[in-house]
């Protein structure tokens, strides 16, 4: 609790005497999706005047904790206060109402509209007419108050994405926010935009406002925030100050240190030595946009041997996913050459690298890998529906298809109450097992294993493990994608880390210090 | 379950329906009586359901096909105005002289051909531009309606017609064959067959497979390699055949000459079809003829209790509202959301 010594003068609650309530106290908070839990127990505290940086690894539960805030879910236990009044939101109205504005990753603005109309929109004042006139003046006080640089009378589609996002916190201004809570507010922006938000976020504190961001980029928390929070798997690992920390200590924090523990005890690492044999997936200076046309890979050069698994490490959305859409044919590769089993695929057809021998398991089983509105025959069959003994002529052979479900389902121990059941109805974990035995049945080559385990319970776990190292030791070639690095260091031979679509390094599994791993996937490069 | 629904919404629809007519002054179960008669009654009665069931099955088969895939084609009308348009065309000035044994034949040729190629407009700026289907399907409607108009105020006008706009009547070998003294003619079996043909083709074959999988889940079907563009111009150019078909059948069964309003919104009516029928295409099939009857129903109270026009659509809408709404509830549950 103690306030850093940069922190600025408290002008919201200018009494000496009586000790400040914090301008947000959330205590025990816990909040449960399903069997995941988000938020276990967190207590988090943010105080006037203040700019609060909360980091975590993807799904350790920042946005979770932060939407409770801002009033868009409900806790289900747990107290939140502000300004030491205990409160209760039912909706993010609510919470505006209490001084609240969250800014999110996906701005909430009507592109034809202006500026001012945009803030009319979120308006409950307003009647019949608009009053735009009015709310123009405002606004433009506003933003000359807090330097936001923002004309009202602006159409949405006109401006960047960075002056989108001060539209954003103008309105919450203008609506009455004193505390502003903003989620990963710089990964959309340029570097030189980014630099330009910090430095108003530093003079909202600075005006007395509570100022919270979640945020990745290690640089930008220890350059501008007052406090940082850490959280891990739900979790508070620590709160501290950019004063008493540093990068490492925090790459740490978020990784989690009992990684490190795991490394030192070789038993832990079940792996038999397979010597590796010919390549099989060669990347060379593979290069690949992103879902927004951004570069998402750049100039990436890898290689998988046969009898080799490859982990890649890294935070969500530094490529991985692109990686793996581009070597599977789903994505189109804007420089480089992929290579399989000394072949040119480069930009080849999904189709024609399946048959090349490349399985794939996807990132998110039920958007691209599964259909859950089918039964599992015909979830069992996507891979060889078009070739014989299934299919003669244009017809379907529903015998085939049963004998090979049946032998899916029974060589993998998928535990379904048939092959008609409807694919929704399997539990996460019997879904990833048939997924995983549809595409082992080809005795692949190489396969593209995207995050194998995620959502899945212990046993199944266990059982995906399993199958992966017995194609490990049948000389299959692996690109295991995980962001769990107990997953990675166990199944892997070596591991490369990924970072801002660049491979930071590649390091032997065996042995890797888990710390190092962290820092490259905060960026930070062994020299 | 459903089922269940479906009769809970009917009766409620009777019942609100009832009220209506009540306080039209009207006795509803009078009404209803005689609607009930007037569709299914008597063979008069029925042959008149069967006849109006030819269209609304085909169309709707046409339009269950493409929905099945997510293709959201609501040009059934234009294409079954073109499957029209060909068929009159090569009967009357192709092949005029053909006998029935080739005729008919080549006229189911020419009314698949004519809504394929309508059915591949919207196909082909889906699958190369995005477009989006809905829009341009539906627009293209106008333009099939206009381009018959055009066709029987100018061109194909007959020129002993005194001044009615119509094409001159089909050859003799071109009228499809009756059922008796009634209307109910070859079209109907047109209908029923092609219900089964893609009923197998939708279970059993790997192209059913593949428009099952790119209509549940079209990212699995990219995944999985499937040729989707190829795919959505086969759909549509089918979904467009299947409804020209009915264009085809309602000249050379009924009209005997392409004329105006050859369609009463059956094109329209055949998404309802397709809907209520599951995207399935023996649901079609009972749900065609369930919208025929009430179709003929309507008309019949119309004739004999000397109702307003207003209140046969009426009661079909109420009818179908019910139907539609029991539907979608059962599918999906109202909830509240924030905000």
């Amino acid at each position: 609790m103690t306030p850093s010594p940069s922190s600025p003068p408290i002008t919201h609650h200018p009494s000496p005497v009586t000790p400040v309530p914090p301008a947000v106290a959330m205590r025990a908070i816990s909040k449960r999706f399903g069997p995941v839990v988000a938020n276990d127990q967190v207590d988090f505290e943010a105080s006037w005047g203040e700019v609060h940086a909360l980091v975590g690894e993807n799904g350790a539960g920042k946005s979770t904790l932060m939407s409770i805030l801002a009033g868009l879910y409900r806790p289900d236990s747990g107290q939140v206060e502000i300004d030491g009044m205990p409160v209760r939101f039912r909706s993010p109205r609510d919470a505006i109402g209490h001084g609240i504005g969250m800014v999110y990753q996906h701005f909430m603005l009507v592109e034809p509209f202006t500026v001012a109309e945009n803030v009319v929109l979120g308006e409950q004042r307003s009647g019949v007419d608009l009053q735009t006139a009015r709310v123009e003046r405002e606004l433009t006080e506003l933003s000359q108050r807090y330097g936001l640089g923002v004309d009202p009378r602006a159409k949405i589609w006109q401006l960047s994405v960075g002056e989108q996002q001060r539209v954003e916190i103008l309105r919450l201004l203008y609506l009455g926010a004193r505390i502003l809570v903003l989620d990963e507010p710089t990964a959309v922006l340029t570097p030189q935009e980014a630099r330009s938000l910090l430095q108003t976020l530093r003079g909202m504190a600075a005006q007395g406002f509570s100022v919270v961001f979640i945020s990745h980029k290690l640089d930008e928390v220890l350059e501008v925030a007052d406090r940082i929070s850490i959280l891990r798997r739900g979790q508070i690992a620590a709160t501290t100050t950019p004063t008493e920390t540093n990068r490492r200590t925090l790459a740490r924090l978020m990784v989690g240190r009992e990684l490190a523990e795991l490394v030192e005890h070789p038993s832990a690492e079940p792996h038999q030595t397979v010597m590796p044999g010919e390549p099989i997936l060669e990347l060379r200076g593979l290069s690949a946009l992103g879902e927004k046309g951004l570069p998402a890979l750049r100039n990436v050069d890898l290689e998988v041997r046969a009898g080799e698994t490859l982990g890649i490490a890294g935070v969500a959305g530094n490529g991985q996913r692109e990686l793996a859409e581009v070597v599977t044919g789903l994505r189109l590769a804007t420089d480089g050459v992929i290579r399989i089993d000394g072949k040119t695929m480069t930009n080849r057809p999904a189709a024609e690298i399946a048959r090349a021998g490349v399985a794939h398991i996807p990132e998110d089983r039920l958007a691209t890998g599964l259909i859950g509105g089918m039964n599992l025959s015909e979830n069992a069959i996507l891979r060889v529906y078009a070739q014989p003994p299934m299919c003669s002529g244009p017809f379907l052979s529903n015998r085939a298809v049963a004998a090979f479900t049946d032998r899916l389902l029974a060589n993998h121990d998928v535990k379904a109450p048939g092959r008609w059941a409807k694919l929704h109805t399997l539990s996460g974990g019997n879904q990833q097992k048939l997924l995983l035995a549809r595409e082992l049945a080809g005795q692949p080559r190489l396969i593209v294993a995207v995050h194998p385990t995620r959502g899945v319970d212990i046993g199944a776990t266990e059982a995906i493990h399993t199958a992966l190292r017995e194609q490990r030791a049948r000389g299959a070639a692996t690109l295991l994608i995980s962001e769990d690095l107990d997953e990675l260091l166990a199944l892997s031979d070596r591991i490369a880390v990924l970072f801002e679509g660049r491979v930071m390094g590649t390091l032997p599994a065996r042995g890797a210090a888990a710390e190092e791993i962290g820092l490259l996937m905060a960026g930070i490069s062994h020299d | 379950m459903t089922g269940l629904v479906t009769a809970l919404s009917f009766l409620l629809a009777l019942l609100f329906g009832g009220i209506v007519l009540f306080l039209a002054g009207e006795n509803p179960l009078q009404v209803y009586e005689s609607m009930f008669s007037g569709a299914l009654g008597n063979w008069n009665g029925v042959a008149e359901t069967l006849v109006k069931t030819t269209p609304l099955l085909l169309a709707g088969l046409g339009v269950a096909v493409a929905f099945r895939m997510q293709l959201w084609n609501i040009g059934a009308e234009g294409q079954l105005y073109w499957g029209a348009i060909f068929a009159t065309g090569l009967a009357l000035f192709v092949i005029p002289g053909a006998p029935g044994w080739v005729m008919v034949p080549a006229m189911v040729g020419a009314g698949l051909l004519g809504g394929a190629l309508w059915g591949l407009i919207p196909g082909v700026l889906r699958a190369w531009f995005g477009a989006s289907e809905i829009i341009t399907s539906l627009m293209l409607n106008y333009v099939a309606i206009l381009s018959s108009e055009y066709l029987i105020h100018g061109p194909w006008r007959d020129p002993q017609s005194f001044g009615f706009p119509g094409t001159p009547s089909l050859p003799a070998a071109a009228w499809l064959a009756h059922w008796g003294t009634t209307r109910v003619h070859l079209g109907l079996l047109f209908g029923l067959a092609a219900a089964l043909l893609l009923w197998i083709m939708l279970r059993r074959t790997r192209w059913g497979y593949e428009i099952g999988v790119m209509g549940e889940n079209p990212r699995a079907a990219l995944y999985a390699g499937m040729p989707t563009k190829r795919t959505i111009l086969l759909v549509m150019a089918l979904s467009g055949a299947l409804a020209g078909l009915a264009g085809m059948s309602e000249v050379a069964g009924i009209g005997h000459q392409l004329q105006r309003n050859l369609s009463p919104g059956y094109g329209y009516a055949a998404i309802i079809v397709a809907w209520l029928g599951r995207l399935h295409p023996l649901g079609a099939v009972l749900v065609a003829f369930l919208l025929a009857a009430l179709t003929v129903g309507g008309d019949q109270i119309q004739m004999s209790l000397g109702l307003p026009a207003a209140i046969a659509p009426m009661l079909q809408g109420t009818i179908l509202f019910f139907l539609l709404g029991g539907d979608i509830l059962t599918r999906y549950r109202i909830t509240r959301v924030i905000g």
